[in-house]
């Protein structure tokens, strides 16, 4: 290949891939404006709320149990290696509070929620419901995305916090049972090593990639290809979009919180 | 009336819409011919605004379909899609009900529930149907179930999309006898796009065939058989020899 034509493939990639992150934008700003401007649809809403919270309990508790107490072997076990096991308490707690609780649990949803929410609107796509909706007077973006979005940017959070005290809770058990902590001690060192800041972040995180779970499958379901591969592809395309910018996001976040 | 003037639509290189003129009268029943591929869909959805057209002009009651209050534009149409394209998660009543129960035309639950069930009734579903969802359907009741949601708001147009595409000959004759009896009985104006020509004698008080992106035929459904125009002929008789290209 001539330097001039790879130097072609270059550019086109390049004016693809901004083509691509101004039209993702553009679809998230005005998905964003029809959370706040009527008709609402509570019922969506509602259905939402309980889709993307409550039925994303088990699989954020049991992600972020056993992330906790494999977090607590690998401190201690790399701790032991100069006599600093003692932290154990405080890096599980500032570790699943700060990093793997929002980025575990983002992941997670990336792969239960923006999965479903893109297959279900894909499938709604192809087979003809959305033009369906808009028949019925009904605009998709604040019946499908809207309900979808702001749901997400309540209950991650939510299940954030939930998976941080579960993934601690693992960290303690382990600790506890096996590597001879003292409870009451554990839990004390705990609460005190937190800051505000680390909540805060924690829960900011969990409301930023809730969002970008969502969109993401509301943008990838919306631009669905025709027919079962279609639907397939776009299913593919937003969990993978959605992860890598979760985890994009997270390192901006980061970065936002603890090193400026 | 629904008129379109010189409407324009191409998909990439593909240009389906080349200069479309047709009028369709208030409360008569217009149905649309033409091979796969010639561009019914796309006319009948861009009179929705499902679908831009690149140029031309669209009017619904001399309105400007491009123009003006979209949600009072939308009000005044039903359709019937060819897949039935129900919602999945909704029961059959409120998918009949969908309209009446949000926006401008909300009523009441339990309101919204008997229009839903007189609807079902008028298009032969009985009422425990209501509480069924769409997957627990047969196709042609699922076509019904979708005749019932497109008058449930008593539309003063009802367009129809290939309305017996997968149903047994006798279900066909059946929706084709329930949208004639129901566009009559609502003085309502209707498009219908179809090939099935069975459909076309049962429903239509006028017939437009689409070729080259273009009407190449129009007129009373009554003087299609003597038409003259040899494309019209090859298709209404279905021969593969003839003006229209068939592949092999």
């Amino acid at each position: 290949m001539s330097p001039i034509a790879w130097l072609a493939g270059l550019g086109r990639s390049v004016l693809t891939l901004l083509a691509v992150f101004g039209r993702v934008t553009l679809f998230a700003l005005d998905a964003l404006s029809h959370i706040f401007r009527p008709p609402f649809y509570p019922r969506e809403f509602a259905a939402a709320l309980l889709h993307i919270g409550w039925l994303s309990l088990p699989v954020v508790g049991l992600t972020t149990i056993f992330t906790g107490g494999a977090l607590a072997l690998q401190i201690y076990a790399g701790g032991a290696r100069f006599n600093a096991e003692a932290v154990v308490p405080q890096i599980v707690a500032i570790g699943m509070v700060r990093e793997l609780g929002p980025v575990m649990v983002g992941l997670m949803i990336a792969a239960r929620v923006t999965s479903s929410i893109a297959a279900e609107i894909a499938t709604m796509k192809v087979t003809e419901q959305i033009d369906a909706l808009v028949t019925l007077s009904t605009h998709p973006m604040k019946y499908l995305t809207a309900p979808r979005i702001l749901a997400a940017l309540i209950t991650v959070p939510a299940l954030v916090a939930v998976g941080d005290i579960i993934g601690i809770a693992g960290g303690y058990a382990v600790a506890t049972q096996n590597l001879g902590f003292n409870p009451a001690a554990y839990l004390k060192n705990t609460a005190d090593f937190l800051e505000p800041l680390d909540i805060v972040s924690s829960l900011v995180k969990g409301a930023a990639f809730g969002m970008i779970a969502a969109i993401m499958g509301c943008y990838f379901g919306m631009h669905s290809g025709r027919g079962a591969q279609g639907v397939g592809r776009a299913t593919k395309s937003s969990v993978e979009a959605a992860a890598v910018l979760i985890l994009a996001a997270n390192f901006v976040l980061t970065g936002v919180f603890f090193s400026l | 009336m629904i008129r379109m003037e010189n409407v324009h639509k191409a998909f990439g290189d593909n240009h389906v819409l080349r200069g479309v003129n047709l009028e369709i009268p208030t409360g008569t029943s217009m149905v649309i011919i033409g091979g796969s591929g010639t561009g019914k869909s796309v006319a009948l959805k861009c009179i929705l605004g499902l679908i831009n057209p690149d140029s031309g002009k669209i009017y619904v009651d001399g309105q400007d379909a491009a123009t003006g209050d979209r949600d009072a534009f939308l009000a005044k149409f039903g359709m019937l899609f060819q897949g039935g394209a129900l919602f999945d998660s909704l029961t059959v009543w409120q998918n009949v009900a969908f309209r009446l129960l949000r926006g401008s035309l909300k009523r009441p639950v339990d309101e919204a529930r008997a229009i839903a069930i007189e609807k079902l009734r008028r298009v032969g579903l009985k009422p425990d149907v209501a509480d069924r969802y769409p997957a627990e359907l047969s196709g042609g009741m699922q076509k019904r179930v979708g005749l019932a949601r497109a008058i449930a708001a008593e539309p003063e147009i009802i367009f129809f999309d290939e309305p017996t595409t997968g149903l047994d000959p006798i279900m066909a004759g059946v929706i084709n006898e329930l949208i004639r009896e129901i566009v009559t009985e609502m003085g309502a104006t209707a498009m219908t796009i179809t090939h099935d020509m069975s459909s076309v004698r049962a429903i239509a008080d006028n017939v437009a065939m689409l070729h080259g992106g273009k009407i190449r035929w129009t007129g009373p459904v009554s003087r299609m058989d003597d038409s003259g125009d040899p494309y019209l002929d090859q298709f209404i008789h279905g021969r593969a020899e003839g003006p229209i290209e068939s592949v092999r």
